[in-house]
């Protein structure tokens, strides 16, 4: 008896505040700005059926604090259409909340990446590479790609497509670092949660028209997070920035498509005797083998192999590594390209004036690696593409959105574009009033990576099979593209400056 | 038209009206008179603007139109329902409206609700596709609209944000807001005067609605040939963006006539911008071509 004269008192004043706004325009807002719609029914609940409705709510809520989750959010906190909105991160890396430091002393990490100058530009755009500048890194201006059958080899200088840097190799933690200090030093709404996603629920047509009174209406239309704490939390919009293995992606139901590689990578800090500027790269019969300079004597070894080869390497002696890596390098698996140094011949007037600087320089060795300086470490390679990068509240980016083979350094450069483009879509949509988690918006962001991203992949695909082949007139054709790419500046000049992130599409101004 | 070309017979069309005299020496606009007269019998008999009505008539809501928006109010927030086109043009509409009002008022146009504070009010609301990103800039909104259904949908929509709650949105008109006497910041109605049977007359009525110095928007079709081709026989006919019979050409506006009848409504128009599809990419985007879909800005007179 006593419910159904509380239910009809709840319904009275649902009646009373929802009259309260058919009163002159003139009044109207006023009194509403005062009171927030609903929060004077929000205590009627409460008391009647003691149930709290204080769960936060958040405009954005990115699942996976990595280095392309942080670099999103770094990326909104620099905007002043975005820096208003509030946002959760969720990620039960302790890194985020132990404000720890990285000490110019620690041993360079194994895990590094190859950050193309549209990546620097990006972060210098929101203010984060110059705390990266604090810490370990290597620009290189220069690089050699060579294989194993010694018919050609491409040198590749910064000068050819007129730039200072092909690059630069940062050790992902510093990266994060990096990222994560930037967001802190700026005045932000965010709030780090040091705990997994453990289910969401998005909202449907059903979903929301069963709702029953215009509160919990409002909270139908919004994203629901359990985490695994037992916090709940609601967001307008959910990032899944949480890795190849993507929880956000799997319970927002987007399928899949891509492949594995039959190879394995296996990575390593090697030490040098003097310090390496250059990045080389040596295709294999297996699998290409990189050697990526990483700042002071060291360097870092991405070497890709079968699965089976690979835990071998990892689980030999320290010295049967250091010569398999010198092997790998120098003589194994065939001869040194002839140096190609041009000049000479009928060619070469024809060619003249397209000619490159560095087709000039002869081919070199890569510097000796003296001894191994971190654990080796080995992970499966595959590729993958998520199906859809958005749906209904709920957008991808990062490798939940693509993995691909690390043969060119563009994975976590292809996640930064995902980052950027977002934070501007997100950006478009705030400045114009949307909603930020309405598909039509998310799509335009999906618009602009899934060429881009596809497009990359396509290319990356294509070399990890055309180099997995020995096969006679194809090693010729490689070769072929090799002296080909060496010699004739236009193509090398695209090829830089596609790597370099300039370009969306190769071959296409 | 290009830009130059339209503020010289923005300046032509001014000088004129104010002489009173109504010869427009344009080649162009004879052409055009040429046209219309040979096409007199089959045009509905409506007034234009160089043969302004009496402004007797109480209201300027046409029944016919009412009922062909009453049939498909269902799916205004479908969007990919029959108002597609509607919401992929939101955007860019808002981007106009916010550039001008922004400079207008003087608020920061960097900032995320530039227009706290201020009160607007969204004339042929529809579902509420404009007035709730107005809400969400910060405005005080009213929406009004003369279908009933049109509101019902609106409302329950705007339930499902807490900030679009805050939108007051009523079932009447804009000469029943003006006997209430009720003034707003900036008057906005987007592509309702095609749908008026009285264009002066809704003019005069969102003049009266709007503050002395305050804005009005209103945007429409233009009656051009190549509106023709496209808005009508491309958008209903072949396209299928649009049902049959939504639009009528002889109902549109060109550029100089609503600027004279906004004259007359005391609000000067200070800027018009057009709106022109990019087929490829399926995006609109603003342009100085006015010669199908345009938006134009004026200011009410101070009194």
């Amino acid at each position: 008896m006593s419910r159904f004269i509380a239910t009809r008192r709840l319904a009275s004043n649902i009646f009373v505040s929802k009259s309260a706004t058919r009163t002159f325009c003139n009044d109207a807002p006023s009194k509403l700005n005062d009171v927030p719609h609903g929060s004077q029914f929000n205590k009627e609940l409460e008391d009647e059926q003691g149930f709290t409705n204080d769960i936060p709510q958040y405009d954005i809520a990115i699942v996976g604090g990595g280095m392309v989750g942080m670099a999103l959010a770094c990326s909104l906190a620099s905007m002043p259409l975005t820096k208003q909105l509030s946002i959760a991160i969720i990620d039960s890396n302790p890194a985020l909340t132990n404000g720890s430091s990285i000490k110019k002393d620690d041993p360079p990490d194994p895990r590094v990446s190859t950050v193309t100058p549209a990546t620097i530009s990006l972060f210098k755009g929101i203010g984060a590479w110059q705390y990266v500048e604090q810490h370990r890194h290597a620009y290189f201006d220069r690089m050699q790609v060579w294989d194993y059958t010694g018919f050609g080899y491409t040198r590749y200088n910064a000068r050819d497509a007129d730039k200072d840097v092909l690059g630069c190799v940062v050790e992902n933690k510093v990266l994060h670092k990096s990222l994560l200090s930037c967001l802190q030093n700026k005045d932000f709404k965010k709030t780090i949660y040091p705990t997994r996603l453990s289910s969401m629920s998005l909202p449907t047509r059903s979903s929301v028209s069963a709702a029953g009174a215009s509160q919990s209406k409002s909270l139908a239309n919004l994203a629901k997070l359990e985490l695994s704490d037992g916090t709940n939390l609601y967001a307008k919009l959910v990032v899944g920035a949480d890795g190849s293995k993507s929880h956000v992606r799997e319970l927002a139901g987007i399928k899949t498509t891509g492949w594995n590689y039959s190879q394995s990578a296996v990575i390593c800090t090697v030490e040098h005797s003097a310090e390496n500027f250059c990045a080389w790269q040596r295709f294999l019969p297996a699998g290409p083998i990189a050697l990526l300079p990483i700042g002071d004597n060291f360097s870092n070894i991405v070497w890709t192999m079968s699965p089976k080869e690979a835990s071998n390497h990892k689980i030999m002696s320290e010295d049967d590594f250091v010569k398999a890596v010198n092997h790998a390098l120098d003589f194994g698996y065939g001869p040194h390209p002839e140096s190609q140094v041009f000049g000479s011949g009928v060619l070469s007037s024809f060619f003249r004036p397209d000619v490159t600087s560095s087709a000039n320089e002869g081919f070199e060795l890569p510097p000796k690696v003296v001894k191994v300086a971190s654990q080796r470490m080995a992970f499966p390679l595959s590729l993958m593409h998520a199906n859809q990068y958005a749906s209904k509240r709920v957008v991808l980016i990062g490798d939940a959105a693509h993995t691909v083979h690390p043969l060119a350094g563009q994975g976590v450069n292809m996640g930064y574009g995902d980052a950027a483009s977002l934070s501007n879509v997100i950006a478009d949509g705030v400045a114009v009033g949307s909603d930020i988690g309405e598909v039509t918006l998310l799509k335009k962001y999906e618009a602009d990576r899934k060429t881009a991203n596809i497009t990359m992949m396509a290319v990356l695909d294509g070399f990890q099979k055309a180099y997995s082949v020995d096969f006679g007139p194809l090693n010729i054709l490689r070769a072929a593209a090799f002296n080909g790419a060496n010699v004739f500046a236009p193509l090398k000049k695209n090829i830089i400056s596609y790597a370099s992130g300039e370009r969306r599409l190769p071959f296409l101004s | 038209m290009s830009r130059t070309m339209f503020t010289r017979s923005l300046y032509q069309l001014q000088n004129l009206s104010r002489s009173n005299g109504l010869s427009l020496h344009s080649s162009s606009t004879n052409f055009k008179h040429a046209v219309l007269a040979a096409f007199q019998p089959l045009l509905h008999s409506r007034p234009y603007a160089n043969n302004p009505q009496p402004a007797a008539s109480a209201s300027s809501v046409d029944q016919a139109e009412l009922a062909k928006f009453a049939a498909i109010a269902e799916s205004w927030w479908d969007a990919e329902g029959p108002f597609k086109p509607l919401h992929v043009m939101n955007p860019t509409r808002l981007t106009f409206i916010r550039s001008t009002l922004c400079r207008h008022f003087g608020k920061d146009p960097f900032s995320a609700r530039p227009f706290e504070g201020l009160k607007f009010i969204d004339v042929g609301c529809g579902g509420g596709i404009l007035s709730e990103p107005l809400a969400r800039m910060g405005a005080s909104v009213t929406g009004i609209d003369a279908v009933e259904k049109n509101i019902k949908i609106a409302q329950v929509h705007a339930d499902l944000d807490p900030v679009a709650s805050s939108i007051e949105y009523r079932c009447t008109t804009a000469e029943n807001l003006v006997e209430e006497q009720m003034k707003f910041d900036a008057v906005i109605a987007l592509e309702v005067i095609e749908h008026v049977a009285n264009p002066d007359g809704f003019c005069k009525s969102l003049s009266a609605l709007t503050k002395p110095h305050g804005a009005t928007i209103i945007s429409t079709i233009n009656r051009s040939m190549r509106a023709y081709a496209t808005a009508i026989v491309a958008a209903e006919y072949i396209l299928h963006w649009l049902p049959k019979g939504t639009h009528q050409w002889s109902s549109f506006l060109t550029p100089e006539e609503l600027v004279l009848t906004l004259q007359r409504a005391s609000i000067s128009v200070e800027e018009m911008a057009g709106f022109a599809y990019d087929p490829l990419t399926g995006q609109w985007s603003l342009t100085d071509d006015i010669s199908v879909n345009f938006i134009a800005f004026g200011i009410k007179n101070s009194e």
